[in-house]
Formats: C-alpha cells, sequence, structure tokens
C-alpha cells in the first residue's frame, strides 16, 4: 500500500451499511420486479465490492503491477465462461436429466422452451 | 528476529507478503469467480432454481452479511493500529474481526443444521429429496462451504498474527491477514445475493 493518504473509515463502514440496507429492502419491498432485485441487490454488491476492495483493501492506491494481476485473472475468467457457457446452458444430450419436481412441471404446461428442459435419454 | 532477505521486491516496490498474498487473491478470483459465473449460467438458463432457492433463510444471510461487513471494518482498523505500531490495539481489533468471523459460522451452522436434519428425519429422507435434493442445494453447500472454510483459514491466521503483535512482532502481517478477509468479505457479497435474494 503507498503511503501519504488518510482515509476516513467508520464514514466508509456507514456508506457500506447504507448500501446494504437498500439491497436487502429493495427486493423484500418489490419482490415480483426483476429490474430492482437486479438493481438493488446485484448493482449494489458490485458497489459494496468496489467500495471494500478500492479502500479497506486499499487498491485505490495500490501499485499497477497488482491491477495487472487482477487484469489478467479477469481474463482467464472470462476465456473459462465463454468456454464452459455452451455446455453448461445446454438442454439436450445424453446424460441429461431435467430436475424439475413434477408438481412445477404441471404448472409450467409443455410449451417448446419446456420440453427442451426434459432433454432427451 | 532478524528480517527475511526479500522484504520488498525491488522490481514492484511491493512489500513480498503483500505481493504474495496478492497472488493468492488473484487465483482465488478465478476459483469464486469460476463458480459464481457458472452459477450465474445455470440460473439464467433454469427459472425453476428461483423456487428451489426459496428454502434459504434471507435473515440469516442478510445477519451474516452485516457481520463480515462490520468484520473487514474491524479488520481494517487493526491495520490502521499495526502501521502505527499500537500493538494492544492491533491485537483487540484482530479479536473483534475473529469474534464476528465465529458469529458468522454459529449462524451458518444454524442454516445447515436447518436443511441437514432433513437428510436424517424419520420419513427416510423424503422431505429431503422433496426439497434439497437439487442442484441449486448442491452449489449453495459447495460454494458456501467453500466460503466457510476461508473464513475458518482467515481466523486461524489472525490468532497466530494476533498473538505477535501482543509481543510487538510482525506488524506488517495484519495487513496481510486485513488483505485476505476483505477478499472473503467481497465473494460473500456476491454470495448473499445470488443464493438469498434471488427466488
Amino acid at each position: 500500500m503507498s503511503e501519504g493518504h488518510q482515509t476516513n473509515y467508520a464514514k466508509i463502514y456507514w456508506t457500506l451499511m447504507i448500501l446494504f440496507i437498500i439491497s436487502v429492502a429493495g427486493p423484500e419491498m418489490f419482490p415480483e420486479s426483476k429490474a430492482v432485485i437486479l438493481i438493488t441487490a446485484f448493482g449494489i454488491a458490485v458497489v459494496k465490492a468496489i467500495i471494500v476492495a478500492g479502500w479497506f483493501m486499499h487498491l485505490a492506491h495500490e501499485k499497477k503491477y497488482i491491477w495487472y494481476g487482477f487484469i489478467t485473472s479477469l481474463a482467464l475468467l472470462f476465456l473459462f465462461v465463454i468456454a464452459v457457457a455452451p455446455d453448461v446452458t445446454m438442454t439436450k444430450g445424453h446424460n441429461w436429466q431435467s430436475q424439475i419436481p413434477s408438481t412445477m412441471d404441471s404448472h409450467e404446461g409443455h410449451d417448446e422452451t419446456n420440453h427442451d428442459d426434459h432433454g432427451h435419454h | 528476529m532478524e528480517s527475511p532477505v526479500a522484504t520488498t521486491r525491488s522490481a514492484t516496490g511491493i512489500n513480498t507478503g503483500v505481493l504474495a498474498l496478492y497472488w493468492v487473491i488473484i487465483s482465488e478470483i478465478v476459483i469464486f469467480g469460476g463458480l459464481i459465473m457458472c452459477y450465474l449460467l445455470f440460473r439464467l438458463r433454469n427459472d425453476h432454481w428461483g423456487e428451489f432457492a426459496a428454502v434459504t433463510s434471507t435473515p440469516a444471510g442478510a445477519l451474516n452479511t452485516f457481520v463480515l461487513l462490520t468484520s473487514s471494518y474491524f479488520a481494517v482498523i487493526a491495520h490502521d493500529a499495526a502501521t502505527k505500531k499500537d500493538g494492544d490495539k492491533a491485537f483487540r481489533f484482530l479479536w473483534y474481526t475473529i469474534g464476528c468471523g465465529l458469529i458468522f459460522l454459529i449462524v451458518k451452522s444454524y442454516e445447515y443444521s436447518s436443511k441437514l436434519k432433513y437428510l436424517f428425519a424419520d420419513d427416510g429422507g423424503a422431505y429431503w429429496d422433496a426439497h434439497y435434493n437439487n442442484n441449486f442445494m448442491g452449489y449453495y453447500f459447495f460454494a458456501t462451504g467453500l466460503h466457510g472454510l476461508h473464513v475458518i483459514a482467515g481466523m486461524v491466521a489472525m490468532i497466530i498474527v494476533s498473538k505477535q503483535v501482543k509481543r510487538g512482532q510482525n506488524f506488517n502481517r495484519v495487513e496481510l491477514c486485513g488483505l485476505y478477509w476483505h477478499f472473503v468479505d467481497i465473494v460473500w457479497i456476491f454470495l448473499f445475493p445470488l443464493l438469498y435474494i434471488a427466488k
């Protein structure tokens, strides 16, 4: 960590607490709204992570080499996701089984998408 | 005690311990990042995972989020105290952090036991099979279990380092414990909405 900077940790902590309350209250108040859940839960999670990394871990003041490492690992992670995404999202093929309980299955009907979910044995 | 030869890497100007710790964190990003991304891929493709996720306790997850965020604050105060060579304060706040870790594990144990009791119930596990025997719960136990192991590892490291700073030794290691602990906190910041909010 580079020296020569002062951080008000209490202020950062209370900022995190306010964001935390919003991230829980938003989805509780609007459970049907996917937009609210995405913004309040996941959007704020990203903001909280940036605050913790930036100020508690002092990454905002860290040397560039650390950032090179982070960028490399995130790039590798991106490659990994691209590589496995076709397989993970696939719902066809040998040994593939649906895990949808029969009760939920009957509620969802038998449209084309649901038919795919059963796969082929 | 004699200082190690390679205390600071001349090429980067970064303390050796900090550099090593960041290597750990960078490799952990791939582990937990891969885990989280796989979950997202499954979750986006399978809407019914939202039904499976209904069994997780949002209040318990929220309590643990509060506890870990607070513990991160204690860890950074311990680091600040160590920078000022205040061994007593660093020791005290390291133990506040360890206490928070313990509360986190107690809440997690409660969550696990409230689910696993159905596996050994008198109905031969029928309720378990109906509500918990699915891929979502497999992911839940694996991700939170792996994270819990990291929490335990952080607590053990802090117990060892706290004794050293109490004796006025190795103040720089408080920063290393803090960096690791903040990373563990960040992982939970992402696991919480994934497993407890998105239902």
